[in-house]
């Protein structure tokens, strides 16, 4: 009786451990290898087959097509610089200058990686369609409201998330830090 | 006492085999994975356009918008298979995915280095069949091998502004996937 109600016990346990750990894992996120640089975070190994495990299933259950590393890099921004979660109802400033690379992109989704309608169609921005300073830096405004220059309307959804990718880069698995790949800065201008 | 804290710690390292086990599975259990969303919608070894993905509908979640897609669900398992991209004007890239979604290969324009870019597809075992003189003579054909007999290739094209989609999207309009 006691075997059993033991093993009863070890297996209870196991279940609640292993599957309560793989549920987090995959609802986090978890995946090796990530570089931080600023707000942004990039994983170049899972455009790669060196993709860690935890990676692999969190593609299997999202259905993510990753960027491969032949092609390019993602850089994905959930918060500001100062770790305050992206809210689509004030008004944020990215601005600097980006790594080098042949071509670059910047969209806004929500927190689910759907696009966020607005009014004027604009989900985001190319590298060619970008208005510059005469230094090749430039300013983005993501805000609910129309602003002048460069636009990126949220939708005045509550949360989203920022992709700025880089295409043809030398930017990737080799890549430590921000000297090698400077990143624009995130910061909050207002908020409601 | 003793006893049943025992019974923990054995629970606890079961746990975690129960855990490493199931990660390394869901990739084979998965249901909504890349490769599974396109076979409703894509027919096997034939180069399909993707729709544009809009805040209704993504076939495909975290999709590049400026970007024009098309993509070949392809299947081995009766032989290789045969890859022309032509180079659309800003920026093309071809990319390689596993039936897991593992991106194993890719390559662009500017690497391919011609006006289009031409690859052959093969499991490891069908490169293994191949007649040696076959493989010094077609030294220019660029050989890329498969580690699973299905998956995915995706054609991309820039579209640098919006103006440009419909350029980008004739240009993979040619794009071919065949059997050889």
């Amino acid at each position: 009786m006691r075997l059993l109600l033991g093993s009863l016990l070890a297996f209870v346990v196991a279940a609640v451990i292993g599957l309560g750990a793989t549920f987090l894992a995959l609802s986090r996120g978890t995946a090796f290898g990530a570089i931080s640089i600023g707000a942004w975070t990039a994983w170049p190994r899972a455009g790669t087959s060196d993709i860690d495990p935890y990676a692999r299933a969190t593609l299997a259950r999202t259905g993510v097509l990753p960027v491969a590393s032949g092609d390019g890099v993602a850089f994905l921004a959930r918060a500001d610089d100062n770790g305050n979660p992206l809210d689509g109802r004030c008004d944020v400033l990215l601005s600097g200058i980006t790594p080098q690379a042949r071509f670059w992109t910047v969209t806004l989704y929500d927190a689910q990686g759907q696009l966020v309608g607005n009014g004027v169609g604009r989900q985001g921005f190319t590298s060619q369609e970008i208005l510059r300073r005469s230094d090749g830096s430039f300013d983005i405004v993501v805000s609910p409201r129309a602003r002048q220059g460069n636009w990126l309307p949220t939708g005045g959804i509550e949360r989203y998330v920022l992709v700025l990718r880089l295409y043809d880069t030398p930017v990737g698995v080799a890549t430590r830090a921000a000297r090698e790949a400077p990143m624009p800065a995130i910061s909050v201008r207002t908020c409601p | 006492m003793m006893r049943w804290l025992l019974w923990l710690l054995a629970g606890a390292l079961l746990g975690g085999i129960v855990h490493l086990v199931t990660i390394l599975l869901l990739p084979r259990t998965a249901t909504q994975d890349a490769y599974s969303r396109f076979v409703s919608m894509t027919p096997v070894n034939a180069m399909t356009p993707v729709p544009a993905p809009s805040p209704q509908n993504a076939v495909i979640p975290f999709t590049d918008p400026a970007f024009a897609l098309a993509v070949c669900r392809y299947d081995l398992s009766s032989g290789p298979m045969k890859l022309a991209v032509p180079v659309s004007p800003s920026y093309t890239s071809v990319s390689f995915y596993t039936r897991y979604g593992v991106a194993y290969y890719a390559i662009n324009d500017r690497a391919a280095g011609r006006r289009v870019i031409e690859l052959d597809l093969m499991t490891s075992a069908q490169r293994a069949e191949l007649p040696e003189d076959e493989e010094v003579t077609a030294a220019d054909r660029l050989i890329v091998e498969s580690p699973t007999a299905t998956g995915l290739i995706a054609v991309r094209a820039l579209a640098s502004e919006p103006g440009q989609m419909a350029a980008a999207q004739n240009a993979l309009a040619a794009a071919r996937c065949q059997r050889q």
